[in-house]
Protein backbone atom coordinates (compact mmCIF):
# COMPACT_ATOMS: atom_id res chain seq x y z
CA UNK A 1 0.00 0.00 0.00
CA UNK A 2 2.74 2.30 0.42
CA UNK A 3 3.31 2.90 -3.84
CA UNK A 4 0.16 4.29 -3.30
CA UNK A 5 0.88 7.69 -2.49
CA UNK A 6 -1.70 10.13 -1.02
CA UNK A 7 -1.17 12.33 -4.33
CA UNK A 8 -2.45 9.14 -6.42
CA UNK A 9 -5.97 8.96 -4.02
CA UNK A 10 -6.29 12.88 -4.04
CA UNK A 11 -5.78 13.01 -7.94
CA UNK A 12 -8.24 10.77 -8.19
CA UNK A 13 -11.81 11.97 -9.71
CA UNK A 14 -13.93 10.01 -7.80
CA UNK A 15 -16.88 10.35 -9.60
CA UNK A 16 -15.42 8.89 -12.67
CA UNK A 17 -13.55 6.43 -10.50
CA UNK A 18 -16.73 4.88 -9.30
CA UNK A 19 -18.87 5.76 -12.33
CA UNK A 20 -15.89 3.16 -14.11
CA UNK A 21 -16.49 0.50 -11.56
CA UNK A 22 -19.84 0.27 -11.90
CA UNK A 23 -19.64 0.66 -15.34
CA UNK A 24 -17.28 -2.79 -15.56
CA UNK A 25 -19.59 -4.73 -13.15
CA UNK A 26 -22.94 -3.69 -14.69
CA UNK A 27 -21.53 -4.77 -18.39
CA UNK A 28 -18.68 -7.50 -17.08
CA UNK A 29 -21.89 -9.27 -15.44
CA UNK A 30 -24.59 -8.34 -18.70
CA UNK A 31 -21.77 -9.97 -20.49
CA UNK A 32 -21.35 -13.46 -18.21
CA UNK A 33 -25.39 -13.75 -18.36
CA UNK A 34 -24.79 -14.11 -22.27
CA UNK A 35 -21.81 -16.66 -22.02
CA UNK A 36 -22.92 -18.78 -19.04
CA UNK A 37 -25.45 -21.69 -20.19
CA UNK A 38 -26.68 -21.94 -16.48
CA UNK A 39 -29.59 -20.64 -15.76
CA UNK A 40 -29.15 -20.31 -12.49
CA UNK A 41 -25.96 -18.63 -12.79
CA UNK A 42 -27.36 -15.97 -14.88
CA UNK A 43 -30.44 -15.23 -12.36
CA UNK A 44 -27.40 -13.84 -9.88
CA UNK A 45 -25.17 -12.81 -12.97
CA UNK A 46 -28.10 -10.26 -13.53
CA UNK A 47 -28.90 -9.00 -10.00
CA UNK A 48 -25.31 -8.32 -9.74
CA UNK A 49 -25.98 -6.58 -12.94
CA UNK A 50 -28.98 -4.39 -11.85
CA UNK A 51 -27.80 -3.57 -8.92
CA UNK A 52 -23.91 -1.73 -10.37
CA UNK A 53 -27.10 0.05 -12.88
CA UNK A 54 -28.70 1.27 -10.08
CA UNK A 55 -25.21 2.46 -8.74
CA UNK A 56 -24.95 4.40 -11.61
CA UNK A 57 -28.03 5.88 -11.49
CA UNK A 58 -27.06 7.21 -8.03
CA UNK A 59 -24.18 8.66 -9.84
CA UNK A 60 -25.99 10.37 -12.82
CA UNK A 61 -27.78 12.50 -9.84
CA UNK A 62 -31.26 10.30 -10.15
CA UNK A 63 -31.32 9.21 -6.39
CA UNK A 64 -35.08 8.21 -6.43
CA UNK A 65 -34.71 6.22 -9.71
CA UNK A 66 -31.72 4.43 -8.54
CA UNK A 67 -33.64 3.94 -5.27
CA UNK A 68 -36.39 2.64 -7.34
CA UNK A 69 -34.18 0.34 -9.85
CA UNK A 70 -33.19 -1.82 -6.37
CA UNK A 71 -36.62 -1.93 -4.77
CA UNK A 72 -38.54 -2.85 -8.20
CA UNK A 73 -36.21 -4.29 -10.29
CA UNK A 74 -33.88 -6.15 -8.10
CA UNK A 75 -35.92 -6.99 -5.21
CA UNK A 76 -39.47 -7.44 -7.36
CA UNK A 77 -38.70 -8.77 -11.16
CA UNK A 78 -35.59 -10.61 -9.62
CA UNK A 79 -36.79 -12.44 -7.29
CA UNK A 80 -39.36 -13.39 -9.26
CA UNK A 81 -37.59 -14.83 -12.16
CA UNK A 82 -35.19 -16.45 -9.60
CA UNK A 83 -39.26 -18.16 -8.38
CA UNK A 84 -39.32 -19.14 -11.81
CA UNK A 85 -36.03 -20.63 -12.18
CA UNK A 86 -35.99 -22.47 -9.44
CA UNK A 87 -39.63 -24.01 -9.91
CA UNK A 88 -38.22 -25.05 -13.53
CA UNK A 89 -34.98 -26.38 -12.30
CA UNK A 90 -35.38 -29.94 -13.77
CA UNK A 91 -31.53 -31.30 -13.76
CA UNK A 92 -31.56 -31.26 -17.47
CA UNK A 93 -32.66 -28.03 -17.93
CA UNK A 94 -30.47 -26.21 -15.78
CA UNK A 95 -27.56 -26.30 -18.54
CA UNK A 96 -28.96 -26.20 -21.81
CA UNK A 97 -26.18 -24.88 -25.01
CA UNK A 98 -26.78 -23.28 -27.69
CA UNK A 99 -24.81 -24.77 -30.94
CA UNK A 100 -21.61 -23.18 -32.28
CA UNK A 101 -23.47 -21.84 -35.68
CA UNK A 102 -26.04 -19.44 -33.54
CA UNK A 103 -23.40 -18.29 -31.44
CA UNK A 104 -21.13 -17.43 -34.77
CA UNK A 105 -24.60 -15.31 -36.20
CA UNK A 106 -25.17 -13.79 -32.60
CA UNK A 107 -21.57 -12.48 -32.52
CA UNK A 108 -21.90 -10.86 -36.02
CA UNK A 109 -25.31 -9.35 -35.11
CA UNK A 110 -23.79 -8.50 -31.53
CA UNK A 111 -21.00 -6.63 -32.53
CA UNK A 112 -22.57 -4.97 -35.83
CA UNK A 113 -25.01 -3.42 -33.28
CA UNK A 114 -22.46 -2.37 -30.72
CA UNK A 115 -20.62 -0.95 -32.90
CA UNK A 116 -23.13 1.10 -34.29
CA UNK A 117 -24.39 2.43 -31.61
CA UNK A 118 -20.81 2.74 -29.99
CA UNK A 119 -20.40 5.37 -33.11
CA UNK A 120 -23.67 6.94 -32.25
CA UNK A 121 -22.73 7.50 -28.71
CA UNK A 122 -19.48 9.47 -29.55
CA UNK A 123 -21.02 11.03 -32.65
CA UNK A 124 -22.66 14.11 -31.02
CA UNK A 125 -20.40 16.95 -29.52
CA UNK A 126 -23.31 17.98 -26.86
CA UNK A 127 -22.98 14.28 -25.73
CA UNK A 128 -19.12 13.95 -25.79
CA UNK A 129 -18.11 17.18 -23.97
CA UNK A 130 -18.76 17.41 -19.78
CA UNK A 131 -20.70 19.84 -18.39
CA UNK A 132 -17.57 22.39 -17.70
CA UNK A 133 -19.15 23.33 -13.85
CA UNK A 134 -19.66 20.28 -12.52
CA UNK A 135 -18.13 20.89 -9.03
CA UNK A 136 -20.60 23.76 -8.58
CA UNK A 137 -23.75 21.52 -9.38
CA UNK A 138 -25.73 21.72 -5.73
CA UNK A 139 -25.83 18.04 -3.86
CA UNK A 140 -29.46 19.39 -3.62
CA UNK A 141 -30.45 19.01 -7.18
CA UNK A 142 -30.35 15.07 -7.16
CA UNK A 143 -32.85 14.99 -4.10
CA UNK A 144 -35.53 14.53 -6.40
CA UNK A 145 -38.19 12.31 -4.43
CA UNK A 146 -40.52 15.24 -3.96
CA UNK A 147 -40.22 16.73 -7.08
CA UNK A 148 -40.93 13.48 -8.96
CA UNK A 149 -44.16 12.93 -6.71
CA UNK A 150 -45.14 16.50 -7.33
CA UNK A 151 -44.69 15.51 -11.01
CA UNK A 152 -46.67 12.64 -10.80
CA UNK A 153 -49.76 14.35 -9.51
CA UNK A 154 -49.61 17.02 -12.26
CA UNK A 155 -47.60 19.91 -11.15
CA UNK A 156 -43.90 20.20 -12.64
CA UNK A 157 -42.23 22.27 -9.52
CA UNK A 158 -38.79 21.53 -11.52
CA UNK A 159 -40.39 24.01 -14.45
CA UNK A 160 -41.62 26.52 -12.73
CA UNK A 161 -40.22 29.20 -14.52
CA UNK A 162 -40.40 28.17 -17.86
CA UNK A 163 -40.95 30.96 -19.59
CA UNK A 164 -41.57 30.09 -23.46
CA UNK A 165 -45.58 29.55 -23.68
CA UNK A 166 -45.14 27.35 -26.34
CA UNK A 167 -43.51 25.13 -24.53
CA UNK A 168 -46.11 25.46 -21.19
CA UNK A 169 -48.69 23.45 -22.71
CA UNK A 170 -46.66 20.29 -22.25
CA UNK A 171 -45.57 21.35 -18.27
CA UNK A 172 -48.58 19.44 -16.84
CA UNK A 173 -47.35 17.26 -15.20
CA UNK A 174 -47.68 13.26 -15.00
CA UNK A 175 -50.61 12.59 -13.64
CA UNK A 176 -52.10 10.62 -16.71
CA UNK A 177 -49.52 8.41 -17.14
CA UNK A 178 -49.37 7.81 -13.56
CA UNK A 179 -53.20 6.92 -14.09
CA UNK A 180 -52.79 4.45 -17.07
CA UNK A 181 -49.90 2.85 -15.53
CA UNK A 182 -52.02 1.85 -12.32
CA UNK A 183 -54.82 0.20 -14.37
CA UNK A 184 -51.90 -1.20 -16.19
CA UNK A 185 -51.03 -2.83 -12.79
CA UNK A 186 -54.50 -3.92 -12.11
CA UNK A 187 -54.79 -5.21 -15.73
CA UNK A 188 -51.63 -7.35 -15.13
CA UNK A 189 -52.30 -8.26 -11.74
CA UNK A 190 -55.48 -9.96 -12.63
CA UNK A 191 -54.06 -11.59 -15.80
CA UNK A 192 -51.46 -13.30 -14.60
CA UNK A 193 -53.26 -14.17 -11.46
CA UNK A 194 -55.93 -15.94 -13.70
CA UNK A 195 -53.53 -17.56 -15.94
CA UNK A 196 -51.01 -18.91 -12.92
CA UNK A 197 -54.45 -20.55 -11.81
CA UNK A 198 -54.80 -23.90 -10.15
CA UNK A 199 -56.46 -25.52 -12.75
CA UNK A 200 -58.85 -28.73 -11.91
CA UNK A 201 -57.16 -32.10 -13.17
CA UNK A 202 -59.83 -33.73 -15.97
CA UNK A 203 -59.47 -37.14 -14.34
CA UNK A 204 -60.42 -35.96 -11.29
CA UNK A 205 -63.68 -34.56 -12.63
CA UNK A 206 -64.28 -37.39 -14.76
CA UNK A 207 -63.86 -39.85 -11.68
CA UNK A 208 -66.37 -37.92 -9.72
CA UNK A 209 -69.11 -37.59 -12.40
CA UNK A 210 -68.43 -41.91 -12.95
CA UNK B 1 -3.64 6.03 -16.90
CA UNK B 2 -3.84 8.78 -14.17
CA UNK B 3 -5.17 10.80 -16.80
CA UNK B 4 -7.83 8.60 -18.02
CA UNK B 5 -9.30 7.99 -14.37
CA UNK B 6 -9.22 12.01 -13.75
CA UNK B 7 -11.47 12.66 -17.19
CA UNK B 8 -14.94 13.52 -16.27
CA UNK B 9 -17.78 11.35 -17.16
CA UNK B 10 -20.12 12.39 -20.21
CA UNK B 11 -23.32 11.64 -21.50
CA UNK B 12 -21.35 9.36 -24.02
CA UNK B 13 -19.75 7.15 -21.53
CA UNK B 14 -23.33 6.59 -19.87
CA UNK B 15 -24.63 5.91 -23.78
CA UNK B 16 -21.66 3.43 -24.21
CA UNK B 17 -23.01 1.56 -21.24
CA UNK B 18 -26.36 1.69 -22.48
CA UNK B 19 -25.22 0.67 -25.39
CA UNK B 20 -23.27 -2.71 -24.42
CA UNK B 21 -26.18 -3.79 -21.69
CA UNK B 22 -28.61 -3.48 -25.14
CA UNK B 23 -26.44 -5.67 -26.54
CA UNK B 24 -25.78 -7.78 -24.68
CA UNK B 25 -29.82 -8.35 -23.99
CA UNK B 26 -30.29 -8.67 -27.95
CA UNK B 27 -27.38 -11.87 -27.46
CA UNK B 28 -29.23 -13.24 -24.80
CA UNK B 29 -32.87 -13.12 -26.34
CA UNK B 30 -31.19 -14.72 -29.53
CA UNK B 31 -29.03 -17.34 -28.19
CA UNK B 32 -30.76 -18.81 -25.14
CA UNK B 33 -32.88 -21.93 -24.99
CA UNK B 34 -34.25 -21.52 -21.88
CA UNK B 35 -37.69 -19.22 -21.96
CA UNK B 36 -36.30 -17.67 -18.61
CA UNK B 37 -32.93 -16.96 -20.68
CA UNK B 38 -34.71 -15.33 -23.22
CA UNK B 39 -36.94 -13.14 -20.23
CA UNK B 40 -33.48 -12.01 -19.00
CA UNK B 41 -32.37 -10.72 -22.16
CA UNK B 42 -35.67 -8.48 -22.21
CA UNK B 43 -34.51 -7.39 -18.76
CA UNK B 44 -31.24 -6.29 -20.19
CA UNK B 45 -32.66 -4.48 -23.09
CA UNK B 46 -34.53 -2.29 -20.95
CA UNK B 47 -32.17 -1.93 -18.47
CA UNK B 48 -29.71 -0.79 -21.11
CA UNK B 49 -32.77 2.03 -22.28
CA UNK B 50 -33.30 2.88 -19.08
CA UNK B 51 -29.13 3.87 -18.66
CA UNK B 52 -29.79 6.08 -21.65
CA UNK B 53 -32.75 8.21 -20.17
CA UNK B 54 -31.23 8.59 -17.14
CA UNK B 55 -28.24 10.17 -18.31
CA UNK B 56 -29.88 12.46 -20.43
CA UNK B 57 -32.00 13.80 -17.50
CA UNK B 58 -29.16 14.52 -15.62
CA UNK B 59 -28.21 17.26 -14.21
CA UNK B 60 -24.25 16.60 -13.48
CA UNK B 61 -23.78 15.36 -17.12
CA UNK B 62 -24.95 18.31 -19.22
CA UNK B 63 -26.46 21.92 -18.63
CA UNK B 64 -28.98 21.76 -21.44
CA UNK B 65 -30.58 18.28 -20.26
CA UNK B 66 -34.71 16.78 -19.93
CA UNK B 67 -34.43 16.85 -16.13
CA UNK B 68 -37.10 15.16 -14.55
CA UNK B 69 -38.57 13.71 -17.78
CA UNK B 70 -35.87 11.40 -18.31
CA UNK B 71 -36.04 10.02 -15.13
CA UNK B 72 -39.64 9.98 -14.82
CA UNK B 73 -39.46 8.07 -18.57
CA UNK B 74 -36.91 5.41 -16.47
CA UNK B 75 -39.65 5.42 -13.94
CA UNK B 76 -42.47 3.83 -16.23
CA UNK B 77 -39.82 2.06 -17.89
CA UNK B 78 -39.23 -0.09 -15.02
CA UNK B 79 -43.02 -0.27 -13.80
CA UNK B 80 -43.57 -1.62 -17.00
CA UNK B 81 -41.05 -4.24 -17.29
CA UNK B 82 -42.03 -5.42 -14.15
CA UNK B 83 -45.68 -6.09 -15.16
CA UNK B 84 -44.12 -7.61 -18.21
CA UNK B 85 -41.93 -9.76 -16.54
CA UNK B 86 -44.89 -10.87 -14.17
CA UNK B 87 -46.76 -11.67 -16.94
CA UNK B 88 -44.20 -13.46 -19.45
CA UNK B 89 -43.29 -15.99 -16.26
CA UNK B 90 -46.82 -16.88 -15.99
CA UNK B 91 -46.68 -17.64 -19.71
CA UNK B 92 -43.55 -19.70 -19.17
CA UNK B 93 -44.93 -21.29 -16.19
CA UNK B 94 -48.06 -22.60 -17.89
CA UNK B 95 -45.99 -23.94 -20.90
CA UNK B 96 -44.05 -25.73 -18.32
CA UNK B 97 -46.73 -27.18 -16.52
CA UNK B 98 -48.64 -28.18 -19.75
CA UNK B 99 -45.40 -29.77 -21.68
CA UNK B 100 -43.20 -30.50 -18.90
CA UNK B 101 -40.14 -28.31 -20.61
CA UNK B 102 -38.62 -25.04 -20.29
CA UNK B 103 -36.71 -25.46 -23.43
CA UNK B 104 -38.56 -23.16 -26.15
CA UNK B 105 -37.25 -25.00 -28.79
CA UNK B 106 -40.37 -27.58 -28.08
CA UNK B 107 -42.24 -24.74 -28.32
CA UNK B 108 -43.19 -25.48 -32.49
CA UNK B 109 -46.61 -26.29 -32.20
CA UNK B 110 -49.58 -23.77 -31.99
CA UNK B 111 -52.30 -25.41 -30.97
CA UNK B 112 -53.14 -25.64 -27.26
Amino acid sequence: MTMFAPSLLAALDWHTFLFLLFALLACGFAAAVVFTSNVVRMAFYLTLSLSSTAGLFFLADAEFVGAMQFMIYVGGTLVLLIFGVMLTAQSRFVQMKTNAGEWVLAAIVGSALLVLLARTALMNPDWRNPREDRNQVAVVESQTATAIGQALTGVRTDRLDASDSTLAGGMSGYLLPFEIASVHLLVVLIGAGYLARAKRRAASSSETSA
Amino acid sequence: MIDFLGSPVTVSHYMIVGAVLFVCGVLCMATKRNVLGILMGIELVLNGANVNFVAFGSNLLRERNLGLDGQLMALFVIVLAAAEAAVALAIALNFYNNHTSIDVDTADELKG
